[in-house]
């Protein structure tokens, strides 16, 4: 990217012209050229990352309306609204993955760069699960002064249980996005037809959270078993599934 | 199209005597059951539903899988009518279960596993037939339904899992009585008999929603045929938007 400093404003673009120089190009390089690309889209506008991140305090802020959020309570019902909280952000902010690049039918262009097909889709979960991440980093913190949960000594085990159960969300989150770029309401069809999806990713990150925040912590192994498992089924399907979806 | 209209008919009276000769080897051949007693009789119907929404939704996965390997529009036909039809019966299945379970349990419905499991899987079918009425573009929403078809029958198993050991670490609300396990050996062959019933249904149901299917395609290609040739010289019976009133507008539009 460095070679074509000109023709970084339009990433796509950009990497279809590397094509004469460079006829293949390897699959992570190529899903990191396409997250670079959405993370300098994203801090030119940063409108994203604001919503989202708005989005998701708002919902916490608004579950302590529906319970007491004492101590005792908190640690009851904490960490199934904290998941809940990161799942409903994550079913705004994923449809704008393949979307953006509908207005100038770039997609067109990432399609024909000599990259593997998956790598596009790579990029894009990449950066979806970086953003994803950056409003758990807030949410977190917020979360836990809010709701008077100590999370500091099991901070290690939340973290693990933070990536795997963003990377389950982001994974089939990404992928319907692109299913639902072309349809119409997409908008609501994408929750519609991630959340049923994501119901034991739910479960399995409410579950481990709540092991980690017990008092003592206990190690959820189960759960993350089923949160890592989980993550290696639907990063499979998605490698399979993902070109045919591109073709169309 | 004949041979589909006799092979209708045929699957039809085949399913229409089975579901007759079911219903009378479940009402008077089934012995009573003793602690249930005639509401027990529902079992029959509910247990070999949700056996055959299983069928249809492998069906479905399979219909996905082939479709994108051979992309003949005949398999996304068999996806969407085994989908819709596997949809009716876990309908079926969650309408039957409650009415079971108010008398015998005392409530109409508990989170355990299978009730769980069963009710996201009904959502997840229905967000499928979803997807296909909000893709406008014929060859995309094959595609798109497809993969979504695939990616919730990978699902299954892992909600399946996770709702059962997160019902396992809870105390369970209630005990069902453990059905299925010792069966009288009467209630066995009445089960797998209505079970026959069931996927004669099920058959008939598939099959006339691919049929329906196929005509739609076809009337889809006419339209399209008529309008490379300006809209004229193909006489297409079905025409797309009839003006309100015209004699044309009784004419059954399949697209709708």
């Amino acid at each position: 990217m460095a070679t074509h400093p000109k023709l970084a404003a339009n990433p796509a673009s950009a990497l279809a012209s590397l094509a004469p120089s460079s006829p293949s190009i390897g699959l992570w390089s190529a899903a990191f050229t396409i997250l670079a690309k959405e993370v300098r889209t994203e801090l030119r506008t940063r409108e994203l990352l604001v919503t989202t991140a708005v989005f998701a305090l708002m919902v916490v802020v608004l579950f302590s309306f529906s319970f007491d959020p004492t101590h005792e309570e908190a640690r009851r019902f904490g960490p199934g609204l904290l998941w809940i909280a990161i799942l409903f952000a994550s079913s705004l902010m994923l449809q704008p993955a393949f979307l953006r690049e509908q207005a100038n039918d770039t997609l067109l262009a990432l399609r024909l760069a000599p990259v593997p097909p998956f790598a596009i889709l790579l990029g894009k979960i990449l950066a979806n699960f970086l953003f994803l991440a950056v409003t758990e980093c807030l949410l977190l913190p917020a979360f836990a002064v809010l709701y008077n949960v100590s999370m500091l000594a099991s901070l290690p085990g939340l973290i693990l249980v933070l990536v795997l159960g963003t990377l389950a969300i982001v994974v089939p989150g990404t992928l319907f996005s692109a299913v639902t770029a072309h349809a119409r309401m997409r908008e609501l069809l994408l929750p519609l037809l991630l959340l049923p999806v994501l119901v034991p990713v739910l479960i399995a990150a409410t579950e481990a959270t709540a092991a980690f925040l017990s008092d003592p912590p206990e190690l959820p192994s189960l759960w993350l078993k089923l949160l890592a498992g989980s993550d290696i089924i639907f990063l499979t399907a998605a490698y399979f599934l993902f070109q045919p979806l591109l073709e169309e | 199209m004949s041979a589909h209209r006799t092979l209708g008919t045929v699957l039809r009276l085949i399913a229409a005597a089975w579901m007759a000769a079911a219903g009378y080897a479940i009402f008077f051949i089934a012995p009573d059951e003793s602690t249930m007693h005639d509401i027990q009789r529902i079992f029959y119907i509910h247990v070999t539903s949700a056996w055959t929404a299983g069928i249809a939704f492998s069906v479905v996965a399979l219909a996905g899988v082939l479709y994108l390997i051979r992309r003949k529009p005949q398999d996304e036909w068999l996806g969407v009518a085994a989908a819709e039809a596997g949809l009716a019966l876990t309908t079926v299945v969650l309408i039957t279960g409650p009415i079971w379970a108010h008398p015998v349990w005392g409530i109409w419905w508990t989170w355990d596993a299978r009730l769980t499991s069963t009710f996201v899987l009904w959502l997840m079918y229905i967000a499928y037939l979803l997807i296909r009425d909000l893709v406008e573009d014929p060859s995309r929403r094959a595609v798109v339904s497809a993969a979504y078809g695939i990616f919730a029958f990978a699902d299954v198993p892992i909600v399946f899992m996770a709702i059962r050991w997160w019902r396992t670490q809870h105390p369970q609300p209630v005990i069902g009585g453990g059905e299925g396990s010792g069966l009288d050996p009467t209630m066995r062959a009445v089960l797998f008999f209505t079970w026959g019933a069931v996927i004669a249904l099920f058959a008939v149901m598939t099959h006339a929603r691919y049929r329906l299917e196929a005509v739609r395609y076809q009337t889809h290609l006419l339209q399209q045929e008529s309008e490379d040739r300006g809209g004229e010289g193909v006489p297409v019976r079905a025409p797309r938007r009839p003006p309100a009133g015209a004699p044309g507008a009784m004419i059954t539009d399949p697209e709708r």
